[in-house]
């Protein structure tokens, strides 16, 4: 029976033995010295497994007693994370050299948060839930202070961690209330007591308690208020990778908790969900129009997105959670290459944010502005773009479940969201003279940010393939 | 009469008592000679007399400082904690003496058999630094209080190698009872058969770390005549310094014990033609007592960079990895099962 | 009453006392003591529900660990108790309240595992007979065996956080003197020091 086990959780073992492999060897070889063949290695071994785990069609399993699933769902969600991690990693690499930042440990800090995110996205137990949060957050929290010399990291850090430690608070409040309610902490068990007629009030608390645990690791509204700081005062290549992968862990994890352990609670949830979907898609929108620094834009444009992926989720309905895996996917897309253009972003040597500095960016780059706009006509889901269709089925999903109301807020948040995307590109074509920026880029940069606008236009055609396997994966979800 | 002892309260309280006496009166009483042959191994490696003058061979000398000791004023500085202060001799006496209740003398003569015998000796020592703290801290002296923390420091780190090696041995007798791992090491073979074969690395590391542990000399940091003049008990005169040394040495007679229990078969015979009975064990405790006192001898002081550096970066790996391969060892039987001894720990 | 009930209203007495002291005392670092007492009384609540691994445990990790760690923090800060004493009457509202919903909660708890339905069998349920397996066993079975998963993955997490202690705090001081015990040990007296036969009365 371990053997199975061991073999059902066979990725994360490997990412994590090779974690601390890369930690030992570092530290009794070069140590900072390896830190860029380090980059390389985690990137090839998580790129590796997403490989691995993507080609694996090994159905639905279930390992040590039910607490670790292993299905499409679960597979969709890591291939997504694992990739998005390798490609943020790969991109940032020599912006982090540049500033400095590039330490032994960074890479190893990643594929330990990759391990926690996968397990996250896998918990079939409130226990294993945790565990996976944890050891993704400390992971994270570690790395959003690593530049310690900068009071804005530091205190990036610290934020973090001290709202992450609340959010932890909440989160394991619910979960001891569920558990106490439900008489188990696995998953398979609090759906049958849920499904026992009508769920019980001690139940209601702990999963409404749950819910907002992990909505501060998503960032919705009105748990967000850490998202804006964290995301300035963290290096940037390390912001991108808070954006992406984090962002589709807490969401898979999210949606697991929903449907295994309270899928017969949906029209409770649903309220929840459509209320912090209403209210981070509006916040996001209007916060983010005043912003005067990009990396702040961004992270209320992800509060917003994350609105519309909890809208996806909020429906309840197998294409609900297809449309939710997709809109996940184009987003982690839009940003790694987004976010591969901020980080070049600098000016004599030093980063700069300031979207004011990207005036007439356009006459002297033409070729990466053309790929912003791109980007950010997608990010704002104008409609030839890729991103376009991630809306578009997320607010399809919300109408077929009966909730017209939140699929017309969607719609118009997302008109005044447009707005604050569509200015940084009258910026870089139309804006007046001044000092300007430079951006260095790396190759590993230019591919990313230049691929992935590629992909907003190109996957036009069907959204390459991924549609498909996110109807396998939500159809193993929900059942 | 037998019933009122093993039925009524009353009686069971009595029996109890009487058992504990049964233990620490003679054990203080080998103290008061130890201490003198501790003495005399001393002045015979530095090629002195040693004490000579009360009773023949200076044998009575511990009952004459025992009796000075306890005649003199008792000395508590202005600043310092009065409570305290004289707490914390008690509390390293009082532990000293604790842990003695689960150490089997002979088959079935122990006070307390308990399953987790071993994690009491454990507990007990851990809480030792205790009084060592307190009585630095309250002593509201600045060489006590440095004498103090290395104490803590030294005996917290010294404490974890202990742990480890300690599980070795649990994992090959499957058992946490001192009895268990005693029969664990029965066998045909005499001292053959003693874990000290088998865990033969960990025997040296087990005797040096104890030495750190008692805060023995070369690892008598915290009293470090010649920086600290006398570490945390500076302050201390008359009777609360002697709780403070007897406690020690006690402690040290306990490691003596444990050493012999754990690696050397406790109260069985090297041969197995001689029958097993405690004096085996009274002399391995004296056999190793008088190591403890050639070391004390022989070896110069640690600097204290150097017992924390080899406390945690050669220590600890090493035994943490002899756990690992011991792990192996016993569960693949490995040497014909000479690291599982399961048949006879039970588990 | 006999020896056991005896013991737990002595064990209880001293944790209640303990536990009020360590809020009472004037002096932080009696508080820490009574703290520690009140871990002791704990321990042998401990032992007298049979779980003796359990209050070793406590023993070993919280008093001799833990609390040492705590009572050294306490020595060596300098923090002037009067001030914060001050505060009480602020806080002591807020502190009741909680005090008061803890104790509402236990109360539930209690009803709950005395009343509600299939109370009984939850009761019953929780430990194996000792007879059958012992609870050493028992716990190593659970952690080991059934939840080897979350220890695990509790055991990266303790590595990411030494990682990020280390990562966050430690600095190497370049122009420091550092002792490399392995070049000192294979040092090699005959390059290190030179014996010179120096004939009397004549000097180098």
């Amino acid at each position: 029976m371990i053997n199975a086990d061991i073999q059902t959780v066979m990725p994360e073992l490997v990412l994590a033995v090779f974690a601390m492999l890369a930690l030992l060897g570092a530290v009794y070889t070069g140590k900072d010295k390896v830190a860029r063949l380090l980059v390389w290695a985690t990137a090839a071994v998580m790129l590796a497994l997403a490989l691995w785990i993507g080609t694996n069609d090994a159905g639905a399993n279930s390992a040590f007693a039910g607490s670790f699933t292993d299905d499409a769902f679960s597979r969709f969600a890591k291939v997504a994370i694992l990739i998005s991690g390798a490609a943020v990693m790969l991109a940032g690499r020599a912006t982090m050299e540049r500033r400095g930042l590039l330490r032994f440990e960074y890479p190893v800090l990643i594929a330990l948060a990759s391990v926690g995110m996968m397990v996250m996205v896998s918990a079939g137990d409130l226990m294993v839930l945790y565990m996976g949060l944890e050891l993704q957050s400390l992971s994270l929290y570690v790395i959003a202070a690593l530049n310690r010399d900068s009071t804005k990291s530091s205190e990036a850090g610290l934020k973090y961690f001290v709202l992450g430690a609340l959010s932890s608070g909440l989160l394991l409040y619910g979960a001891s209330l569920s558990y106490g309610y439900a008489g188990t902490t696995l998953f398979s068990g609090i759906i049958t007591s849920v499904n026992d007629g009508h769920v019980g009030m001690g139940l209601l608390i702990g999963l409404a308690f749950v819910v907002a645990g992990l909505a501060f690791k998503v960032s919705a509204v009105p748990f967000h208020m850490w998202t804006p700081d964290v995301y300035e005062g963290s290096p940037t290549p390390i912001t991108a990778f808070f954006a992406t992968a984090p962002k589709l862990a807490a969401m898979g994890l999210l949606a697991r908790v929903l449907f295994d352990a309270f899928g017969g609670a949906i029209a409770d949830w649903q309220q929840i969900l459509g209320l912090l979907a209403v209210l981070s898609m509006f916040l996001g929108a209007v916060a983010a129009i005043g912003q005067k620094n990009i990396k702040r834009l961004m992270a209320y444009s992800s509060i917003a997105h994350m609105g519309f992926a909890l809208l996806g989720l909020a429906a309840g309905t197998v294409f609900g959670v297809q449309s939710m895996l997709v809109y996940m996917a184009i987003y982690l897309t839009m940003n790694v290459g987004t976010f591969a253009f901020i980080m070049s972003m600098e000016r004599d040597g030093k980063p700069i944010t300031d979207i004011s500095s990207l005036n007439l960016y356009a006459r002297t780059e033409p070729l990466k502005a053309l790929a912003m706009l791109v980007l950010l006509f997608s990010l704002a889901g104008v409609p030839p773009m890729v991103g376009f269709f991630g809306k578009f089925y997320v607010l399809k999903a919300a109408v077929e479940a009966g909730l017209t109301w939140l699929a017309v807020a969607g719609v118009i948040a997302s008109v005044i969201g447009a707005f604050y995307y569509l200015r940084i590109v009258y910026f870089m074509y139309f804006g007046e003279e001044n000092d300007g920026v430079e951006t260095n880029m790396s190759p590993a940069a230019w591919v990313a940010l230049v691929g992935s606008a590629a992909i907003m236009i190109l996957g036009v055609v069907n959204l390459l393939g991924i549609e498909g396997a996110a109807a396998t994966a939500a159809a193993a979800l929900v059942n | 009469m037998i019933e009122f002892f093993t039925t009524t309260n009353l009686g069971i309280a009595l029996l109890i008592l009487g058992q504990s006496l049964l233990i620490v009166v003679p054990l203080l009483v080998a103290l008061a000679f130890l201490l003198w042959g501790d003495r005399k191994v001393w002045a015979a490696v530095q090629l002195r007399k040693g004490p000579n003058v009360v009773g023949a061979f200076g044998l009575l000398q511990s009952f004459a400082d025992f009796v000075k000791y306890i005649l003199k004023e008792i000395v508590i500085p202005d600043g310092a904690d009065r409570f305290v202060f004289l707490l914390a001799p008690m509390i390293t006496f009082v532990l000293a003496m604790m842990a003695w209740a689960v150490i089997p003398f002979n088959e079935g003569w122990v006070l307390a058999d308990i399953n987790v015998a071993i994690l009491f000796v454990f507990a007990v020592s851990s809480l030792e630094v205790y009084g060592v703290i307190m009585g630095g801290w309250a002593s509201n002296s600045k060489y006590p209080f440095l004498g103090a923390l290395r104490s803590a420091a030294q005996m917290i780190s010294y404490e974890v190698s202990l742990g480890l090696i300690i599980i070795g041995i649990i994992i090959s007798t499957g058992s946490m009872n001192f009895g268990d791992i005693v029969m664990a090491q029965e066998g045909p073979g005499g001292a053959l058969n003693w874990y000290w074969i088998p865990h033969f690395p960990m025997v040296f590391l087990f005797l040096i770390s104890s030495m750190a542990e008692t805060n023995r000399p070369p690892f008598d940091l915290p009293e470090a005549e010649s920086e600290l003049v006398a570490g945390y008990q500076v302050e201390y005169s008359s009777t609360p310094f002697l709780l403070y040394m007897i406690g020690e040495y006690v402690a040290i007679v306990l490691m003596c014990a444990l050493i012999s229990i754990l690696f050397f078969g406790g109260w069985l015979s090297p041969v197995a033609a001689i029958p097993d009975s405690i004096f085996w064990l009274l002399g391995k405790i004296v056999f190793f007592f008088f190591i403890f006192a050639m070391t004390k001898a022989i070896v110069p002081r640690y600097r204290y960079d150097q017992l924390m550096r080899i406390g945690w970066k050669v220590f600890l790996p090493m035994s943490l990895a002899w756990v690992v391969l011991v792990a192996f060892f016993a569960q693949y039987g490995a040497f014909w099962g000479t690291y599982a001894r399961w048949a006879v720990g039970g588990g | 009453m006999s020896v056991a009930d005896f013991a737990f209203y002595a064990f209880g007495f001293i944790i209640l006392v303990s536990g009020l002291m360590t809020v009472a005392s004037k002096n932080p670092v009696h508080s820490v003591l009574w703290l520690i007492a009140t871990f002791l009384g704990a321990t042998g609540l401990f032992v007298l529900l049979g779980a003796e691994f359990l209050a070793m445990l406590l023993m070993i990790v919280y008093v001799g660990a833990v609390a040492v760690l705590f009572l050294f923090v306490v020595m060596m800060l300098d923090v002037d108790f009067a001030t914060l004493k001050g505060g009480l009457a602020e806080y002591l509202p807020i502190g009741l309240l909680i005090g008061v919903i803890l104790l509402m909660e236990l109360g539930m708890i209690f009803g709950v595992w005395q009343f509600a339905d299939g109370a009984e069998a939850a009761r019953a349920a929780i430990t194996p007979n000792i007879g059958e397996i012992h609870n050493t066993a028992a716990l190593g079975q659970i952690i080991f065996d059934d939840y080897i998963l979350i220890f695990q993955l509790s055991g990266l997490i303790l590595l990411v956080a030494m990682i990020g202690a280390i990562v966050l705090t430690m600095r190497h001081r370049p122009n420091i003197k550092r002792q490399n015990v392995v070049a000192q040990m294979h040092r090699d007296p005959a390059k290190a020091m030179e014996l010179k036969d120096i004939k009397p009365g004549q000097g180098l």
